[in-house]
């Protein structure tokens, strides 16, 4: 029987388009679902760190977290340069433009409800710059007065600075420093240095040193009080009785928080007043003030989860998250998924135009194009550069190529034999043939003329270019001529997707300077380690804008930078960022820091090649998405229409 | 059971000539010389083939033709020559280390299966631990304590092969293939050294099965030494998963090749081997699908011969099968 | 008694494998609190060392490890921060359990029956055509088949998900469990045939067929017991390997599975994620090696008898 309804004709001609009908719609396309349902679908690249914004420092987390909190003045929708007011309505400025008043909206409110307030962003800014929270970007606040000694911690700075030692002043102990000295001999210590360990006098004077008179516990205080000269080394021009006074306050302040006593320059006028003093003049704070580190936390949540340098409570998961953004958290699964839905207490919800985005991680570029043409999201995170020809051709309208203030360099060390000669530096870099690199080898990049990309007003001194002849008068001037005993340099990359560039450089230093290189393909943290220790020759690198501002390039290479590397410095270099510092009218700032980053190339640590795109698939029903040079999207403004 | 030296060499004759009349090994051992000799020799002869690491960025992406038999990659170097090129190191690196994993394992499991009682319980347990332990750290570990090792060896034979007072380009070029060589086999020694699990437990349990038939307790109530009875009577009846399971190691260890060098640790660029080639393939095969077919074409192929060429060897060498 | 025994050296393989692991996490270079190329400020690295005991020397830290471990907590994620291992474990280990069972349940079903039927025509063009199919599952690489089976049915034909996974839906973990199950299907009936026959070799085959037993119960009862034991052998370790993630996999198909877990916390050198991960790995290895175990003796009647 069972045969005989198989072979049924008319049984076949019903069943057959069931299924077709069945298969295509189960499977139907996610993509157009989700417009009729205003949610908006995109690749993230990776999974958060986490969404506490003091805590992250990543690309993939910004996204997240500026759907979920807002700052003082918003991104606005296509405009660079511009930053529309957020949780702050206005705002005024003294003409220095280091004294900054926020007007807080009244009818600001979290996502459960409760008000925004002044209060809060002093509590955010308090908690970013804890020295016990120990954030990893507390730097991006250092503009603030005094933020950088309360963040670092130099307590006698503090109280020396803030009247808390009667008779005595900072200037009293010039050239005092606090912090830890590294090169102590800790043996027998342990590590870190327990006082308990430090038997005799001898032992306990290395453990003052090597802890660093801001960090000592109250025995050692109480130790150095009972023969303070002996025992530690004091700038001359401090008195005995001065020493005494610091010693004692900072016995007295032991395990107090300093941020009130060090006057850190952010305050609440009243609920909805913030004053903000800069030690420097920041001319683009509002700007500035749309990165996520500016933003506010919950200060009723945080607390109701534990303590203002608690790391680990759970108030940034779900459903305990709470936020002052347009969207709020959803769900959240790892390497799956985190969704964000319209948060109704939002000042301006009702010009959100999205009910939702949920951002996939996707680590694999080419699964997550695969899956935007399958019809399963509306934009991808990057593109990978070897498919961007197949998607020019055949899908055109989805295809975005857009300016991204960033830059991919070559990292020179400069600390070793050879490199250390500027000539040789040079050399290498007037071997490049940038426009080879944009045209075939980076999609969509820019040629470098310098560190910095243009940004709005600013534009650097064109120094690179391609000059074989100079490249190699330079090297044979080095001593080395036509490549003849030159050593072999390895170039280190960490990613798959860097070897196309760094074979490259490879094939152009052997064809102009007749040189040969090795690549070194590393895992990442071997890459970052031997940058940083500076066991390195020659590394692939990349970095992007923090800020619409060039000093996002070019304050890095100031000595001892957690991000130089390169071990290269220049006081000239110094000097001039110090007297950028100074100008508060746009013009004259951007001149010195013209003069600033010529003096760095100069120097060439680095051998700047292109400047970043970024490339993404995008549905063509989302609407209100505009390039931006940060690569910020104002989630509000973003719609899907069919 | 005795062993005349007469008798081992007619089955040995018998065993080629069962190999020759099986035609699919047959064929398969042709293919297979046929490859190897075309990645060891034409490379080497000057002017034969373009060079494989030769930049040519416009010509990027080409499809195949008169010029480029299987045309051009992502920075328009030739495939043809990056896969005759990369072939050596692959075939190199599958074989060097199969070879190393195969015999440990075989040993391993062949003691432990008949010894059994404590002794196989420590060697097993000793498997255990080993399978769970994250390879990929101790190759990263691996690959940066064998890095002075490797670095001295490249020196040595840049200087053997080029002397220690040639000029830079002639030490450069020694290097190219120098490096390549001295960097990848003392690390695949030593993952070869950490590969060889799977086979001592197939071992191992084929060892058991065959060690409690009827024809080993005659052996040993014939009073022969435990050696003798493993070695010559128990492995080879072993001998059929042995090379199948030979065969199989060799292009699982082929590919770990091309992961290892994303992390540093295998061939390094712009030299390329199969796996590197297959890989980079896999990313374009929508637009140029050529870079993808003809590495795996070799690699797919060499991997076929190998099988087939396995099999045909099994049967000929069965000891019971000779009966027939 | 036995089995006791088993149990106590089992934990004695967990404990070795706890200590070997955990020094080789030291060794490795970088450490876990960097993501990007931004590097963290001295003092901000020394606090957050501390937050995780980083500053304790180095027995301290292993006995604080092993002790968390033996309350079955091994920790808080250093790469996810303070997101606790159990969470993240329990999360990834149902999606890679599930894609293992059903990617382990494709390949017996298609690698041994593939093996036997090879083996019973051998030399045939049945034998070669099996073998040549079994073939193509191991030269074809998994980062090759994954991509292309997205592409045609994700795509081309739109039947199923190109990435993603949705746990209600099984079409989401049909494409990723086919690509992982493949090369073990392909393993399997290679070690199969082989098997079969050295088993069908053997004298008694003769014998039975002599005495007119039918083809399909001297293949089934009397020749796949012992010509499944090199096979069997092979599947212990690979479903522990299986069901513990598959980087590649993942990656292709988008999978929330433990292998990405797994890879990006060695990238970082994040110390508690990697050892709950090797630990449950161990565990799954000593339970599959151990049962593949029994099952060898149970397939192996000689052996029962020792």
């Amino acid at each position: 029987m069972f045969a005989r309804v198989m072979i049924s004709p008319r049984l076949i001609t019903a069943v057959l388009p069931a299924v077709a009908a069945l298969v295509s719609c189960q499977r139907g396309n996610q993509a157009d679902t989700a417009i009729d349902e205003g949610i908006l679908i995109i690749g993230n690249a990776a999974e958060p760190r986490g969404l506490d914004h003091h805590l992250v420092t990543g690309v993939p987390e910004s996204r997240l977290i500026t759907s979920l909190f807002e700052g003082l003045a918003s991104d606005h929708p296509y405009l660079d340069d511009v930053s529309p007011p957020g949780a702050a309505k206005s705002w005024d400025v003294n003409e220095d433009k280091t004294d900054w008043t926020f007007h807080l909206r009244r009818d600001g409110r979290w996502s459960d409800g409760e008000p925004v307030t002044a209060h809060d962003f002093v509590f955010s800014y308090h908690r970013l710059l804890h020295p016990d929270l120990a954030a990893y970007y507390a730097d991006m606040l250092y503009f603030l007065v005094n933020a950088e000694d309360y963040n670092r911690n130099r307590r006698s700075k503090i109280l020396l600075s803030n009247d808390r030692v009667p008779g005595a002043t900072w200037e009293d102990f010039d050239g005092l420093d606090g912090s830890p000295d590294e090169s102590v001999d800790t043996d027998g210590l342990g590590s870190p240095p327990e006082w308990e360990r430090a038997g005799d006098e001898e032992a306990r004077a290395r453990f003052v040193r090597a802890r660093g008179l801001d960090h000592l516990p109250p025995e050692a205080l109480d130790w150095l009080l009972e023969s303070p000269d002996d025992r530690y080394s004091w700038p001359a021009s401090a008195a005995p009785e001065q020493i005494r006074a610091l010693l004692t306050a900072l016995r007295e302040h032991h395990g107090e928080d300093l941020f009130e006593i060090a006057n850190v320059g952010v305050t609440a006028e009243d609920d909805h007043t913030l004053r903000i003093r800069l030690r420097e003049s920041v001319p683009y704070l509002p700007s500035l003030s749309c990165h996520y580190t500016w933003f506010p936390v919950p200060r009723h949540v945080v607390l109701a989860h534990g303590e203002i340098t608690d790391r680990f409570t759970p108030w940034s998961r779900y459903p305990n998250l709470v936020g002052n953004g347009p969207f709020k958290l959803k769900e959240w699964r790892f390497h799956d998924v985190i969704e964000v839905e319209r948060n109704p207490h939002y000042w301006d919800a009702e010009n959100v135009r999205l009910n939702g985005i949920r951002f996939h991680p996707i680590e694999n570029p080419y699964t997550e194009t695969r899956a935007f043409l399958a019809g399963q999201m509306h934009a991808s995170y990057t593109l990978p550069p070897d498919l961007a020809e197949t998607i020019r051709e055949k899908h055109p309208e989805n295809l975005r190529q857009e300016p991204w203030v960033g830059t991919t360099f070559i990292r020179f060390n400069t600390t070793r034999e050879g490199l250390s000669d500027v000539r040789v530096r040079k050399a290498l870099a007037l071997a490049l043939e940038r426009e080879q690199f944009v045209e075939h080898i980076f999609e969509g990049h820019t040629t470098a003329v310098s560190m910095s990309p243009e940004m709005g007003e600013y534009s650097p001194e064109p120094v690179l270019e391609f000059d074989p002849e100079r490249a190699r008068e330079l090297l044979a001037e080095a001593g080395y001529p036509n490549g003849e005993g030159f050593p072999r340099y390895s170039l280190l990359i960490s990613r798959s997707s860097a070897r196309p560039q760094a074979e490259t450089a490879q094939a152009m230093w052997d064809k102009h300077l007749n040189i040969s290189i090795t690549i070194e393909n590393r895992d990442w943290g071997s890459y970052i380690a031997a940058q940083q220790n500076l066991e390195f020759d020659m590394a692939s690198a990349g970095w992007v804008g923090d800020y619409l501002d060039p000093t996002t390039f070019l304050n890095m290479w100031m000595e001892g930078g957690g991000n130089n590397n390169t071990g290269w410095h220049s006081p000239r270099f110094e000097e001039l960022l110090r007297e950028a510092a100074t100008k508060s009218d746009a013009a004259g700032r951007f001149a010195v820091l013209r003069r600033a980053e010529r003096e760095l190339m100069n120097g060439m640590p680095v051998a700047p090649i292109s400047h970043h795109s970024r490339n993404y698939l995008l549905h063509e029903a989302v609407g209100g998405w505009y390039p931006k040079l940060l690569d910020n999207r104002p989630w509000k403004h973003v719609s899907l229409e069919r | 059971m005795t062993d005349k030296p007469e008798q081992k060499s007619s089955l040995w004759k018998d065993a080629v000539l069962r190999l020759r009349k099986n035609h699919a090994a047959m064929v398969s051992l042709v293919l297979l010389a046929l490859i190897v000799s075309a990645c060891l020799v034409l490379p080497a002869i000057p002017g034969l083939l373009h060079d494989p690491n030769a930049l040519n960025l416009p010509n990027k992406n080409q499809p195949p033709s008169a010029a480029h038999w299987f045309g051009t990659d992502h920075l328009g170097r030739d495939i043809l020559a990056r896969v005759l090129g990369g072939g050596r190191i692959s075939i190199a690196v599958g074989f060097i280390t199969t070879l190393v994993a195969v015999t440990i394992g075989v040993m391993w499991g062949a003691v432990a299966g008949y010894t059994g009682g404590r002794t196989d319980a420590a060697m097993m347990r000793t498997v255990d631990v080993l399978y769970a332990l994250p390879f990929l750290i101790i190759v990263i570990l691996l690959g940066k304590t064998l890095e002075p090792i490797t670095g001295g060896l490249t020196d040595f034979f840049v200087n053997l092969f080029a002397g220690a007072d040639a000029d830079t380009r002639a030490r450069n070029d020694t290097r190219a293939w120098v490096e390549p060589i001295t960097t990848l086999v003392p690390l695949f020694v030593a993952i070869g050294a950490l590969s060889w699990l799977t086979v001592s437990r197939i071992v191992r349990a084929q060892v058991q099965s065959v060690a409690s038939q009827e024809f080993v307790e005659a052996a040993r109530s014939l009073g022969l030494g435990h050696l003798r009875i493993l070695f010559r009577h128990i492995l080879p009846n072993t001998v059929g998963p042995i090379i199948v399971y030979t065969t199989l190691t060799i292009p699982g260890i082929m590919l770990f090749e091309a992961t290892l060098s994303f992390l540093g640790l295998g061939v390094k660029p712009p030299y390329s081997s199969w796996g590197i080639l297959i890989d980079e393939g896999a990313n374009r095969m929508l637009s140029n699908f050529w870079l993808l077919f003809f590495p795996t074409l070799f690699f797919s192929t060499t991997l076929f011969s190998l099988n087939f060429l396995g099999d045909g060897l099994r049967d000929a060498l069965d000891p019971k099968s000779a009966k027939d | 008694m036995a089995i006791l025994q088993r149990f106590l050296q089992g934990m004695l393989v967990l404990f070795v494998l706890f200590t070997i692991t955990f020094f080789l996490i030291k060794a490795l270079p970088g450490g876990p609190f960097q993501s990007g190329e931004r590097a963290i400020p001295a003092h901000v690295r020394a606090k957050v060392e501390a937050y995780y005991g980083l500053d304790q020397p180095l027995h301290i830290q292993y006995t604080r490890q092993l002790g968390n471990l033996l309350r079955g907590d091994p920790g808080i994620s250093m790469r996810l921060e303070g997101r606790e291992v159990t969470e993240i474990i329990g999360q990834a280990f149902p999606v890679s359990l599930r894609l293992g069972v059903f990617a382990m349940g494709l390949a017996i079903l298609t690698g041994i029956p593939l093996g036997v039927l090879a083996a019973w025509k051998k030399n045939s063009i049945i034998d070669y055509g099996a073998m040549a199919v079994a073939m193509i599952g191991i030269c074809i690489p998994a980062f090759v088949v994954g991509p292309v089976l997205a592409e045609i049915f994700g795509r081309r034909i739109g039947m199923l998900p190109a990435m993603g996974w949705s746990p209600a839906d099984p079409t989401s973990w049909l494409l990723p469990a086919v690509t992982l199950g493949l090369a073990t299907a392909a393993y399997l009936s290679r070690l199969t045939r082989a098997g079969m026959l050295d088993v069908l070799n053997q004298d008694f085959v003769r014998t039975a067929r002599a005495k007119g037993v039918s083809e399909m119960r001297l293949l089934v009862r009397h020749c796949l017991r012992g010509g499944v034991i090199p096979a069997v052998a092979y599947i212990g370790p690979a479903f522990a390997f299986i069901i513990s993630g598959s980087v590649v996999v993942e990656s292709i198909f988008a999978m929330p599975g433990i292998g990405m877990h797994f890879i990006k916390a060695i990238e970082v050198g994040d110390a508690p994620v990697i050892l709950g991960i090797v630990m449950l790995y161990g565990i799954l290895i000593i339970t599959a090696n151990f049962l593949t175990d029994l099952a060898g003796i149970w397939l192996n009647p000689r052996l029962r008898k020792s």
